[in-house]
């Protein structure tokens, strides 16, 4: 299973509450530009959120240093000891939810951790868990695969 | 088997201090005398780093210093200089991560510079060091361990049963010096090969620790036998451990810069790449069917350029054949990430016959030099030839071209079974091939009398074997004594000016300018193509000065590019390097400062080849088989276009003429041609109608330095 942060842009209001929360959370002050969720207004009171859907894993595939691994209720996490801060991981997100900082050295993400869910007061973020998919095994696939002490 | 470095006997220590990297430089290198086993620094001044900026700079002036007109490859004090450049190390721009190695070669008397990938550079430059000198010859079996962290050099004498060839010696000596198993990924490992100790074809491997595939992969610096070199100073292998590499490991000036154009060009390369030249799926053997549709793929020793076989060789087999979604750069965050490979390759020959390996490649000029030329068209066969060379140590290029020669000699009656030693060399035998190889590692006498290169088998064949001298000399493939690589020059005048007007012999990271004058003509005067012979190989040097790769400059380009002015120089990239290059260093620079850095540093190069008696006009010259058809059946294969350019270019009705005398006009127009060119090129890049730097030219642009001058006032009046 895959634990991930869901998002429902039809119940945002665009208050920023989510943003503020991750980025006290992770980086001591509030600034959306250093929040893991991210939120963009759509003009005419939509809006539309961003968190990593944990699924697609492009990142986990792409790090030369496995730092992006996935954790054991399915969640991407970078290992900050192991990251050489190339941002290649930045590039492969096809949604943008792999964020950085400008001279910060390492990427960060979002990690379902829930805190924003449990502040949002329009109930739009909830964590929740899916199922699995081909996308999601593609990276331990590939890695099995070239293992010179893996089969063909 | 495995080892501990802790197990190895320990010949001398040394250990320095640390100090911080600051904006892409340490200003100290290292030298260790592996014959004296002395381990010392040399500080790099504010003039050195100004002038020769870095990486192929520093290591041309350090080998200068260290080297006498007399020397020679083989001579005590001849180094082995890696050096990396300011912009290396960073890990955001891709391509980032190149050793400049530089040495007098044993191919050509001159000094020799090969571009690298690998994580020995950038690990060696985190650890303290702008360059490595390696001198001296020791007296036995000896590894060089570079501790970075640590801020020790260790001198060991090589264990008796540590293998030699690279693919078990890197794995053997990475365990061997890693701290535990997490650290295997910083350790890196320069080696040669069995195949080196006989070959002045011997190349440097440098390793990169793959953590997906649990192994070594390797990395050549292939051309110029500095491999031989290595191997002739009785180093078994120089091992370099950094760990803790992260983003400003570099310490550039504006870190967030280098982020800003680094994920520029990696935004880029994924949403272009797919649509441009498939690096991330197909490496530079993209390139395999392009060559063959514009006969422009080494058929048979460079006779022609296409086959119909070709498609068997196509990109798209490669693809299949290279495992795929994993990220294979040579370098941390290289995102073009064309260091491609075929694992559990099954071997079918030699002394691994039958165990599964992992094969590093191939890349085009490996795909065409020991494919397509050798007109092999089998993928196992290049694979196999592939792995031996890499693991043996010896160069695909010099490796495919020589064979090639020998293949044409084996047509042409020049060779049979009594000769090569019962070795068949008809065209496509490549197991045939694969025996030179292992011969030639072996020391077996037919392999190491291949292993000398075409220039030497050229003479060697006329004398011993009574073949033709001119016909020798026609289809010897070399420069100065190098195998040209891979691509068909004689239709394209500015690439034969590409190749041979080079310093180090016919490369082609120099110029490669064949669809700019062949296929678009858009360079079509002789002052056309002396200006791109004069950009293109200063610009190309840059990225040898800052240890960069040229490929993320145009094997990827933005959407936009066709619709600047000189779409072929890639303008934008330009201005990413020159913005990466002040992000990092914090001096400012321009477009033509970009340049001018280059002609300091190629002019001081051209001024070392004079310096060793080279460097002469003479020099710069190619065997005819690069210019055009040698032989009759060789021009009649190509007659429609042999003849349109006669009637057209020469000015010579074709009619009624036989096809000997067809060649000969031909050859005698091509000749003529060349000779025009050198003079204008020669004009634009402020040299003498020898070939040398004037003295004007080099106080133009600020390579002025008293014992430079000696020397080209030397040539100039005669004396050298």
């Amino acid at each position: 299973m895959i634990k991930y942060l869901h998002t429902d842009d039809s119940k945002c209001v665009g208050c920023m509450t989510c943003t503020a929360v991750c980025s006290q959370m992770y980086f001591k002050e509030d600034n959306p530009a250093k929040s893991c969720i991210q939120v963009f207004g759509m003009g005419k009171g939509a809006f539309h959120l961003v968190a990593c859907d944990q699924e697609c894993r492009k990142c986990v595939m792409e790090c030369p240093t496995q730092a992006i691994t996935v954790s054991k209720t399915g969640v991407v996490m970078i290992n900050k000891s192991l990251c050489v801060g190339c941002l290649a991981c930045v590039a492969v997100c096809p949604i943008e939810a792999m964020r950085y900082y400008p001279g910060h050295k390492n990427p960060f993400k979002c990690i379902a951790c829930g805190a924003c869910a449990k502040k949002c007061p329009k109930e739009a973020l909830s964590v929740r868990e899916k199922e699995e998919s081909p996308a999601a095994r593609r990276p331990f696939e590939v890695a099995a695969a070239v293992s010179q002490g893996g089969k063909e | 088997m495995k080892f501990d470095a802790k197990s190895f006997k320990l010949l001398s220590e040394w250990t320095y201090e640390k100090k911080p990297l600051a904006r892409g430089y340490n200003m100290r290198t290292l030298h260790v005398d592996v014959g004296t086993r002395k381990v010392s620094e040399k500080p790099v001044s504010e003039d050195m780093k100004k002038r020769f900026i870095g990486g192929k700079g520093f290591g041309l002036r350090l080998l200068w210093d260290a080297t006498k007109p007399s020397t020679t490859w083989d001579s005590p004090e001849n180094e082995i200089v890696i050096a990396m450049g300011p912009v290396c190390g960073n890990t955001n721009y891709p391509g980032s991560g190149k050793s400049l190695v530089v040495s007098l070669s044993p191919m050509t008397g001159v000094p020799i510079d090969s571009n690298v990938g690998g994580y020995f550079g950038p690990y060696l430059k985190f650890g303290g060091w702008d360059a490595l000198e390696l001198q001296g010859k020791a007296d036995r079996e000896t590894i060089v361990f570079l501790d970075g962290n640590e801020g020790l050099v260790r001198i060991f004498e090589a264990p008796a049963d540590l293998p030699q060839d690279t693919h078990l010696l890197a794995e053997a000596l990475t365990h061997a010096f890693a701290k535990d198993e997490k650290d295997l990924q910083s350790v890196s490992v320069v080696s040669a090969g069995r195949g080196a100790d006989h070959s002045p074809m011997g190349l440097l491997n440098f390793s990169l620790y793959d953590k997906r595939r649990g192994g070594c992969r390797v990395k050549q610096a292939g051309r110029g036998g500095i491999g031989l070199v290595l191997r002739n100073k009785k180093i078994r292998a120089v091992v370099a451990r950094y760990k803790g590499v992260e983003q400003d490991s570099n310490g550039a000036a504006d870190p967030a810069a280098v982020q800003r154009i680094g994920l520029k060009l990696h935004r880029e390369i994924v949403v272009n790449d797919d649509k441009q030249c498939k690096m991330r799926k197909q490496g530079t053997a993209h390139l395999m069917e392009v060559m063959n549709d514009y006969d422009l793929l080494p058929t048979k020793n460079h006779k022609y350029g296409q086959d119909p076989k070709g498609p068997e060789v196509a990109s798209w087999v490669w693809e299949k054949l290279f495992s795929q979604d994993v990220p294979d750069g040579c370098w941390f965050g290289c995102t073009l990430a064309c260091a491609h490979a075929v694992d559990h390759f099954l071997l079918e020959t030699g002394p691994y016959k039958g165990t599964k390996v992992c094969v590093d490649g191939p890349e085009y000029e490996t795909a065409a030099g020991v494919g397509s030329n050798l007109y092999v068209y089998d993928p196992h066969g290049i694979l196999e030839i592939n792995f031996y060379c890499d693991t043996y140590g010896i160069d695909t290029i010099s490796f495919g071209t020589m064979t090639s020669f020998l293949m044409e000699c084996w047509e042409l009656g020049v060779l049979n079974k009594e000769r090569t030693d019962g070795i068949d060399l008809s065209w496509g035998n490549w197991k045939g091939a694969c025996q030179i190889l292992h011969d030639m590692a072996e020391g077996k006498r037919f392999g190491v009398l291949a292993g000398r290169g075409v220039k030497f088998l050229a003479d060697y064949f006329a004398k011993e074997y009574g073949a033709d001298p001119q016909v020798m000399k026609d289809i010897a493939l070399h420069g100065k004594g190098l195998e040209q690589s891979e691509y068909i020059s004689k239709e394209s005048l500015a690439q034969q000016g590409g190749y041979y007007m080079t310093n180090k012999g016919p490369q082609h990271d120099e110029a490669w300018l064949i669809f700019m004058d062949m296929v678009n003509n858009r360079i079509p005067t002789f002052e056309n193509k002396a200006e791109a012979l004069h950009y293109f190989p200063m610009f190309r040097t840059w990225f040898g000065l800052q240890g960069l790769c040229k490929l993320p400059w145009n094997d990827v380009e933005p959407a936009d590019n066709a619709k600047w002015p000189e779409p072929n120089k890639v303008p934008e990239h330009v201005h990413n390097y020159i913005d990466l290059y002040t992000a990092i260093t914090g001096e400012p620079l321009d477009w033509e400062g970009l340049i001018l850095q280059s002609e300091r540093v190629y002019n001081f190069q051209r001024t070392f080849n004079i310096r060793q008696g080279f460097g002469h006009r003479k020099d710069d010259k190619p065997p005819y088989r690069a210019m055009g058809p040698v032989f009759e059946d060789e021009y009649e294969a190509r007659a429609e276009r042999y003849d349109k350019q006669m009637k057209e270019k020469i000015g010579i009705d074709p009619a009624g003429k036989t096809v000997a005398e067809k060649v000969k006009i031909t050859r005698e127009y091509r000749l003529k041609q060349y000779e025009s060119l050198l003079d204008a090129v020669f004009k634009r890049r402020g040299w003498t109608p020898d070939g040398c730097p004037t003295p004007e030219h080099l106080k133009k642009i600020g390579m002025d330095l008293p014992e430079v001058l000696e020397v080209v006032k030397g040539r100039i009046e005669g004396r050298l």
